[in-house]
């Protein structure tokens, strides 16, 4: 697979003087250099099922140094041993590779459990102690990442007293890295505090906001697809494309995580980070090259150009889910869902119009939308392009061919799909549209690295690429706290039957523009 | 879904590959190459296992070619095509075809082949066994970009690495440098860390690996300092030591499967280095189908060493020798210092005497 961002990597890989390394000589996979890797929450869910699992099928790839630490942090009363336990088991039932006794023994090894509270001076000193012991018997060289899979409430708290406790800074040229999860913030204003208070402690470019489609291999391929080709560059602009569709759409409702959702909500969760993301690398121009830098130069230049519509009351639509029978099974509404108040206004769907103020892009509608408890689980970016603007044939025949479209299936079934149009076969004209597909095919993705991997690696290599900065979390937030602020103050939010595509309104929403949603 | 046909010709096969498909509803398959499989009847099984496997990663059109040339002279001059087409979930995520060429036909091969290759897609020809002396020159090989063989297969492992530098063309590939790739990167991650020169290095393996002989000769290029090859007993290759100025760097693998690296003013460590199977080896050489110049440097810096040096101690064991004193003896190549000469022949003369009966069976 084609990854663009590896040319970026150099230097990462390990010093250019190295005379075992070749630029020409790429059978030889990037390495992290001696480190470790600090989780704080490590009992969480995304630590046992996404994180853990990762790290042992990076250690099994061979990825990692030898030597590699694993140090997790959390509020129980565990020696090494039992933490080891733990991930054995999270990787035996989530890791993707096969188990291999090998390579758990050599990850075993570096395996330490600290307990304590985030407030809790003496914890960060025995971190502190076991930190360095790691770099006396692992080797590990000092260099550190902090993987903060906690709730953003205790942000303050863990980076404070990592500085506090001299953990923020390595000796000489070692490093120390500090990994966030979402929600980077609810609004601007929160979101622009919580930087300022990681980036108190962190400098910026040790900061890594992980955005986990930005990991997948569909979402770097979108780059692959636009700027190593040359036949859908021409056409990706204002003169031949119609509108613009991105969708993400979930099958499951608000599960456990009522505490977490309520309040917060489907714009918020996912448009402002995924969504937009998204949006950027679908319509940024080409960046000089596949540098940090550059890449976030472009990313930032598309999302300052983008404009609300004026009338946000027309333009966007946000909606709760009711009590259904979804794909068999009756499911619950969101205002009955345990631990939501019957009166909450958050919404569990969101669609909103955003246009794009810059040459290529002036007076194409994107449309955004995603949801909870839709039809499927599905995440797509649909490009519509214009009609032909003239047809050579009779009358009728051409009445079922669609619009042109170029669908990028970032998951599931990981794919692109083109649609055009084609005749039936027959005595008389008639023109309908197919598809052509491209697909990953099922066991192509399966041996390929899931997201975290590629993520917690580029996080020990030091490679920023595929990292969200916090210009472009804060712009993204400018971009939506306005609608924000609207919902808030108009209205109720639509609502739409669990299991089905959306409320009413979205698709008025878009029949006001003379468009349709289209069924993904 | 499989379709048997006999004595039958590529276009009926061609015929025979869209029926299937379409009987099976996926008119449409993303396949990204076609795999030409070039062996005997005995090793088919495990070469077409390994690139079944391999085609989760690589979904290909994989073409297994038997050639069955008879052995009685009415034999011989009968020429039959008999063919089994499988799609579907018995081929993995492609389309395979299993060939097999009676009489006259298996002298030409790449007549039944050629109509068979996908449009536009590189084409990859593996021989799993015995490779032609010049697989770029071969009937089948020349319709390939990229041409895998395996030295560690052959009668005499050593020799054919230097038939394979002698032959070398661009997408040349051999398997027995697809194994030490893990080493080899883990080497380089070594010396990511350690930038001091170094003034010697040493390899330890298997007498008969011919994956030892690269690794050293790998390392004698790239250090341009001189490396001596140990014989152990296995498996495989056991250990490379790099000599620094504070001491020495090893990757020990005893075992096949766990390695020790030990570098100085570090305390030591684990490393997983397990020897890979052949499916995820095919799927390596799969990534990448541009000429590997590293292996051409590698395997044509060997030639000049895989004969003894004048003044060098280039003792070449006899295999009975080598098994009796597994690890002090130094063994060919004796590769020293870059720019060595090329006189004398007895140490190739030498080592193809090796026996088959130790041939390397799968060796990294």
């Amino acid at each position: 697979m084609t990854t663009p961002t590896n040319t970026s990597a150099q230097g990462a890989g390990g010093p250019a003087d190295n005379p075992l390394r070749d630029p020409l000589d790429r059978r030889l996979p990037r390495i992290a250099g001696p480190s470790g890797l600090v989780i704080f929450g490590v009992t969480g869910d995304l630590s046992r099922k996404k994180l853990m699992p990762a790290v042992y099928d990076l250690a099994n790839r061979g990825l990692l140094p030898p030597g590699f630490a694993l140090v997790g942090f959390a509020r129980r009363d565990w020696a090494d041993e039992d933490f080891a336990q733990v991930v054995h088991d999270s990787v035996k039932e989530h890791a993707r590779t096969p188990f291999r006794e090998e390579v758990w023994q050599q990850l075993a090894e570096g395996m330490r459990f600290v307990p304590g509270e985030f407030d809790d001076d003496k914890a960060f000193e025995t971190l502190k102690s076991t930190i360095e012991g790691l770099d006396k018997a692992r080797g590990t060289g000092g260099n550190f990442a902090f993987y903060l899979s906690v709730p953003p409430r205790f942000f303050p708290d863990v980076v404070q007293q990592l500085k506090k406790h001299g953990l923020s800074q390595g000796n000489g040229d070692s490093w120390r890295r500090a990994v966030i999860e979402k929600p980077f913030g609810h609004d601007l204003a929160s979101a622009q505090q919580l930087n300022r208070i990681v980036h108190d402690v962190f400098p910026p470019e040790q900061v890594f906001r992980i955005d986990h489609y930005l990991g997948k291999e569909t979402v770097q391929n979108i780059l692959a697809l636009r700027f190593a080709n040359t036949m859908y560059e021409p056409i990706w602009n204002r003169s031949y494309v119609d509108h613009v569709q991105i969708t993400m759409a979930e099958d499951i409702g608000i599960g456990g995580r009522a505490g977490y959702y309520d309040g917060i909500g489907a714009a918020r969760d996912v448009i402002q980070n995924h969504l937009l993301q998204l949006l950027a690398l679908t319509t940024m121009e080409e960046p000089g090259s596949f540098h940090p830098k550059a890449l976030t130069a472009e990313k930032l230049k598309v999302l300052g150009a983008v404009v609300l519509p004026e009338d946000l009351g027309k333009h966007t639509v946000r909606a709760q889910y009711t009590h259904a029978w979804q794909g068999g099974e009756e499911v619950l509404g969101y205002l009955e869902e345990e631990g939501i108040d019957s009166k909450s206004k958050t919404d569990t769907y969101a669609a909103i119009k955003l246009e794009i103020n810059n040459r290529r892009w002036a007076g194409v509608p994107f449309y955004l939308r995603t949801g909870k408890r839709l039809g499927r689980r599905v995440t797509e970016i649909a490009v519509v392009f214009k009609r032909a603007p003239y047809l050579p044939f009779e009358s009728g025949a051409t009445e079922e061919l669609g619009q042109n479209a170029l669908v990028i299936r970032v998951q599931p079934d990981e794919g692109v799909t083109v649609r055009f149009g084609s005749k039936v076969p027959g005595t008389s004209t008639e023109v309908r549209d197919v598809t052509m597909d491209f697909a990953y095919g099922e066991s192509f993705t399966e041996s390929s690295p899931e997201a975290y991997e590629r993520l917690i690696l580029d996080v020990l290599l030091g490679d920023a690429n595929l990292f969200p900065r916090h210009q472009e979390v804060e712009l993204s937030w400018n971009i939506l706290d306005p609608i924000e602020e609207y919902w808030d103050k108009h209205g109720r939010p639509a609502q739409y039957a669990a299991g089905t595509w959306g409320p009413a309104e979205a698709d008025e929403m878009l029949a006001r523009d003379g468009r349709s949603w289209r069924r993904p | 879904m499989k379709i048997d046909l006999t004595d039958t010709t590529s276009a009926k096969i061609n015929t025979g590959l869209i029926q299937a498909r379409r009987a099976i509803g996926t008119p449409a398959v993303g396949m990204v190459l076609t795999l030409v499989i070039v062996t005997d009847e005995g090793s088919a099984y495990d070469a077409l296992k390994a690139a079944t496997e391999a085609s989760k990663e690589h979904p290909s059109r994989i073409l297994v070619v038997i050639k069955r040339p008879g052995r009685s002279p009415r034999d011989r001059a009968l020429a039959r095509l008999d063919a089994e087409v499988l799609v579907g979930s018995e081929a993995g995520t492609g389309e395979t075809v299993v060939l097999r060429l009676h009489g006259e036909l298996a002298n030409h091969a790449e007549s039944v082949v050629l109509p068979l290759l996908l449009p536009d897609a590189p084409v990859v020809v593996w021989w799993p066994e015995d490779g032609p002396d010049n697989p770029s020159a071969d009937p089948l090989g020349r319709l390939g970009q990229r041409r895998i063989t395996d030295a560690a297969a052959s009668e005499d492992p050593v020799a054919a690495l230097g038939l394979r530098a002698d032959t070398y063309a661009p997408g040349d590939t051999d398997l027995a440098w697809t194994r030490i790739t893990g080493w080899r990167s883990m080497l380089a991650a070594a010396l990511d860390q350690k930038h001091t020169a170094i003034s010697k290095a040493v390899v330890e393996g298997e007498a008969y690996n011919p994956s030892t002989e690269l690794l050293a000769l790998w390392l004698a290029d790239r250090l341009g300092v001189p490396v001596e090859r140990k014989v152990s007993a296995g498996p495989g290759i056991t250990g490379a030591r790099l000599t620094v100025e504070d001491g020495d760097i090893c990757l020990d693998r005893p075992d096949g499967s766990l390695a020790e690296l030990a570098m100085p003013g570090q305390p030591d460590r684990h490393v997983a280095l397990k020897r890979r199977e052949t499916s995820e080896l095919i799927a390596e050489e799969l990534r990448r189908l541009d000429p590997d110049d590293i292996y051409r440097s590698t395997v044509q810096f060997g030639i000049k060493h895989l004969v003894g040096q004048p003044g060098e101690e280039s003792v070449t064991p006899s295999p009975a020798a080598s098994r009796a004193t597994p690890s002090s003896k130094k063994a060919a190549p004796a590769a020293a210092s870059k720019g060595g000469g090329k006189n004398g022949a007895s140490g190739k003369a030498a080592d193809a005497s090796g026996s088959a009966a130790d041939k390397a069976k799968s060796a990294d």
